[in-house]
């Protein structure tokens, strides 16, 4: 009976011979793939259990995680939820978004520059800690345009975005509505998912950064964009005379559709040349869409896209909405996105990083939010370098733009933004929403000191009671830029 | 005649001592294990590690000393490789247990557990001290046999038997609940060796030959018609496609190994197949079974593949060397402390202790089978294969099934998993291989020993190596 004995051992082996290739092809080969499956709860509930890092304004921190007395051991939380959550983003059992989501691997402590730290923490047996990501904002900064934005009725959409024009350090970033992340951060993952779905469904979309992630035409506040093309090009200086008109009628239109008017404002009559000041002073459509067709659709792109239409720039809350130059325009259509509209749209942050190009010589910084990665125990490891986005236009050019824009506050629709004793360049804007029912979209750019500037603010109101008329903008977003930038210089 | 006598001289060592040496590592994997849990999951040695380890090592010097005084030549490395698995098991059981307890369940499993164990060591003990010679278990095949079939039927009588998670195998007396197929196991392998013996003529000359194949006489395919419906019983009403499958092909290795005749591996295997084939068109819940098996993640949603999912999860999650104990969620998966005790180790301990606990199953299978070829008798040699066959056939359809290889069926993982009956059963078919493995590494008994009786007589038989 021994050679079926043998038989059997050899049967027998392959038996294990099969259960230890599958262990090793369930364990080894197929261990990435298990572990990338989303429905894996056993990953993401170990980055949930992690003492994640502390997100900084300053030294105070606006997310941190706190020990807690459950299985996570450790729970999220956001101590200015409403005020910083669109920067923040939240970090649920489900996902990330914002700051939490883009600085992940520090926070969590998964970043290979926290190895050492975490290597001398494994063999101390502590448990793995994240490093800790502050940020650039100006805590007053932040808290003046959320005010603002906030005090402009019950429930106001829009954003307010503040940069400093030499770095593109983001001061302040604010987007209302707004959620509490605490909510979504909870350990009541029943609570989480019912409250994540009232917050998708929701119309107003409180989830997105109106900062940077929702584009709108930006109306007149282009209008500085067109000038410094204008005058880049060397069609024109800041005291030069532009064609004004009380009307024009769009090249290639006929009748009422192509006709263009500046609501009532004096613009000169139609077929005189007004000053450039002027223009700018009393928002004249009718001249910036006659400077467009000057410049050239070429130009004009070349000159928007210099500014950071049609890039992406911004990494630190994704995905960043793509402002929008079109190309590919006839004449009709290039008149029109002279005053910022046509298919022209723009972030918040996108005009912030105009009014901040133009105080900086031309020169366009690539915005940021993360000043500086921290290990848990707040060494440094890596701090952001100010990065030349491009020279949008020349430094003389800037300053040209700059004074037309100091006259535009002075003495134009801008003034509700003048700060006593310091010049303030700005510019008003309100969208045409394209729906009669909709009240239009009110913009405001600005910077200040006007000739030495530390500041500039882009606001965009997109939804509260605005009167239909340009100085809207001015009206509401003025005294909202105004106090931002008072904080900052102050 | 050098050559012979060199041969037939050759005796097997006691290797007590070696056996000793093993235990003490053995114990050290248990007993380490125990320790790791306690620092992995509570940041401290458990407290009661010295009055844990004291009862464990006793238990084992117990069932060492037993063995030394009664089966003195029984092979030195089983005992050994069962005390570390034993004690690995009740180690990981001790670790779900302590995160059944954070989430407020039931978490005395590995109090239970080691209940259990010292009534496996007690009956380990007694079947050694009672049966010192293993033939005499053949003078109760039909015994034996009966027994099997009624403690299969148990769970299927109203009152006693339930059914739990879909598999009626289970008889509940009083507070106890028993899983009697385990024990079944143990009967049916003695039953079978017991009538294959004396039949085995029988059914391996008489037949005919079809296409190079031996196949057996139409009468004699009684017996295998016997078990095959028995296996398919089991599955049909218990719904226990595990049991089905470990009882049938424990018996066709038998049936293999007694009459030397590859034709009934034919005839058994065309039978299973045909039998498998029948029951997936027959019945829902094969059939679901099978398509859960095939494409397990498509119904993780549904929650019918939460379990085999979770595990292979659990698995990828551990990786190599796995995340440590404390560090895993093993507890996930359901019956994390007894079916899917090896995706627990898994996770938690890693590829490396699945393939050790593997080999360590190997190495039991490889001892018994050794066992049957060194055995003198005929009977001897069944029981050991069918012991050894039933180990690796239980080992290849739990741990298969839970890595996705095979269907998924319910059975326990031996010495590892949670469970009284199958823990005690198991000790016993230790108990039963050590002595069978005493009496093949006996010395071939003195001739003088057969012949006491008569050595006073004039013809005295010597052995020619002492003449020299």
């Amino acid at each position: 009976m021994n050679k079926p004995v043998r038989t059997v051992s050899i049967f027998c082996l392959l038996l294990f011979l099969a259960l230890m290739i599958n262990a090793t092809y369930v364990m080894y080969w197929k261990a990435g793939a298990l572990n990338d499956d989303p429905r894996n709860r056993r990953v993401i509930q170990a980055a949930y259990s992690q003492e994640r890092g502390a997100i900084l304004v300053g030294r105070t921190p606006v997310a941190q995680s706190v020990k807690s007395n459950d299985k996570y051991l450790f729970q999220r939380t956001y101590p200015k939820p409403l005020m910083y959550a669109p920067i923040t983003g939240y970090f649920s059992y489900y996902g990330a978004t914002a700051v939490e989501q883009t600085q992940n691997g520090i926070l969590s402590g998964d970043d290979p520059r926290l190895f050492v730290t975490n290597t001398v923490d494994l063999l101390s047996s502590k448990p793995p800690k994240g490093g800790n990501v502050t940020l650039t904002i100006n805590a007053a900064a932040q808290q003046a345009a959320f005010d603002g934005l906030k005090a402009l009725g019950a429930n106001p959409q829009g954003g307010v975005v503040a940069l400093e024009h030499n770095t593109g350090k983001t001061l302040a970033m604010v987007s209302l509505p707004t959620y509490d992340p605490n909510a979504l951060a909870s350990h009541d993952l029943g609570a989480v998912a019912e409250k994540s779905k009232q917050l998708n469904a929701d119309p107003t979309q409180p989830l997105l950064n109106r900062g940077s992630q929702v584009r709108l035409p930006p109306g007149s506040t282009f209008k500085v964009v067109t000038a410094a093309a204008a005058i880049d090009k060397g069609l024109y200086t800041a005291d030069s005379q532009v064609p004004g008109g009380s009307t024009y009628q769009l090249p290639l239109t006929r009748g009422e559709t192509g006709l263009i008017d500046n609501e009532g404002r004096d613009c000169g009559a139609n077929g005189t040349k007004i000053p450039f000041a002027q223009a700018m002073e009393n928002s004249c459509n009718t001249s910036f869409a006659q400077i467009a067709g000057e410049v050239g659709a070429e130009d004009m792109a070349k000159t928007a896209e210099g500014f950071g239409f049609n890039q992406q720039y911004f990494t630190d809350i994704l995905p960043q909405a793509t402002s929008e130059f079109p190309t590919d325009i006839d004449k009709a259509q290039l008149g029109q996105t002279g005053f910022g509209q046509f298919d022209v749209s723009a972030t918040p942050l996108q005009m912030a990083m105009v009014a901040a190009g133009l105080g900086n010589g031309g020169k366009v910084m690539k915005p940021y939010l993360v000043d500086e990665q921290q290990s848990a125990d707040y060494n440094v490891l890596d701090k952001t370098d100010p990065e030349e986005l491009s020279q949008a236009v020349s430094a003389g050019t800037a300053s040209e733009v700059t004074k037309l824009m100091v006259s535009t506050v002075a003495n134009g629709t801008a003034s509700p933004a003048a700060i006593p004793g310091i010049d303030v360049a700005g510019k008003t804007g309100t969208a045409q929403t394209g729906q009669t029912d909709r009240s239009p979209y009110a913009w405001f750019i600005s910077y200040a000191p006007a000739e030495n500037p530390v500041v500039a603010v882009a606001v965009m109101i997109q939804n509260a009671d605005i009167p239909r008329s340009e100085i809207a903008g001015g009206l509401l977003g003025g005294p909202i830029a105004k106090a931002v930038m008072e904080a900052v210089i102050k | 005649m050098a050559q012979p006598s060199a041969i037939m001289g050759f005796v097997h060592r006691r290797r007590r001592g070696a056996e000793l040496f093993l235990l003490v590592l053995a114990l050290v994997v248990g007993i380490g294990a125990y320790a790791a849990v306690g620092l992995g999951v509570d940041g401290a040695v458990p407290a009661d590690l010295f009055g844990y380890g004291a009862w464990l090592a006793g238990l084992t010097i117990v069932a060492h000393l037993v063995i030394r005084f009664v089966a003195p030549y029984a092979d030195p490395v089983l005992l050994p490789i069962v005390v570390a698995l034993n004690g690995l098991g009740l180690a990981v059981i001790h670790r779900i247990d302590l995160a059944r307890e954070a989430q407020d369940k039931f978490h005395g499993f590995a109090q239970q557990q080691l209940t259990w164990m010292t009534l496996g060591v007690i009956l380990f003990v007694a079947t050694l001290l009672i049966i010192r010679d293993h033939r005499v278990l053949q003078r109760f095949t039909y015994t034996s046999g009966l027994a099997a079939i009624v403690l299969l039927l148990l769970p299927l009588l109203p009152g006693i038997g339930r059914t739990i998670y879909g598999a009626r195998i289970w008889i509940h007396v009083g507070p106890f609940s028993l899983q009697p197929g385990e024990v079944a196991k143990v009967l049916l392998v003695i039953a079978v060796a017991g009538y294959l013996v004396p039949h085995r003529d029988a059914l391996a000359l008489a037949g005919r030959r079809v296409l190079f194949v031996d196949l057996p006489r139409g009468r004699d395919l009684g017996p295998i018609l016997v078990m095959w419906l028995v296996s398919l019983g089991i599955l049909v009403f218990q719904r226990d496609l595990g049991s089905s499958l470990l009882f049938f092909g424990l018996f066709l290795i038998m049936l293999y190994v007694a009459t030397e005749r590859p034709g009934w591996l034919v005839v058994g295997g065309l039978l299973f197949i045909g039998g498998a084939f029948l029951a997936y068109m027959l019945f829902g819940h094969v059939r679901e079974r099978f398509d859960i098996w095939l494409h397990p993640f498509d119904f993780y949603a549904s929650g019918e593949s939460f379990q085999p999912v979770e595990a292979r999860f659990g698995m990828g999650w551990g990786g190599l060397i796995g995340r440590g104990f404390g560090n895993g969620d093993p507890n996930r998966v359901p019956f994390a402390e007894s079916d899917f005790i090896i995706s627990s180790i898994g996770e938690e301990l890693g590829l490396t202790a699945v393939m050790a606990v593997l080999m360590m199953y190997g190495l039991i299978v490889e001892r018994a089978l050794r066992t049957a070829v060194i055995c003198r008798d005929a009977f001897g040699k069944l029981v050991a294969t069918g012991l050894g066959s039933a180990i690796a056939l239980q080992v290849f359809v739990v741990v298969g099934g839970v890595t996705g290889l095979i269907p998924l069926t319910g059975l326990t993982t031996p010495f590892l998993s949670y469970g009284g009956s199958s823990l005690i059963a198991n000790w016993v078919i230790i108990a039963l291989l050590l002595r069978i493995s005493d009496q093949a590494r006996r010395p071939a008994p003195m001739i003088s020993d057969d012949t006491a009786a008569i050595s006073d007589d004039a013809t005295q038989i010597v052995r020619i190596g002492d003449l020299r």
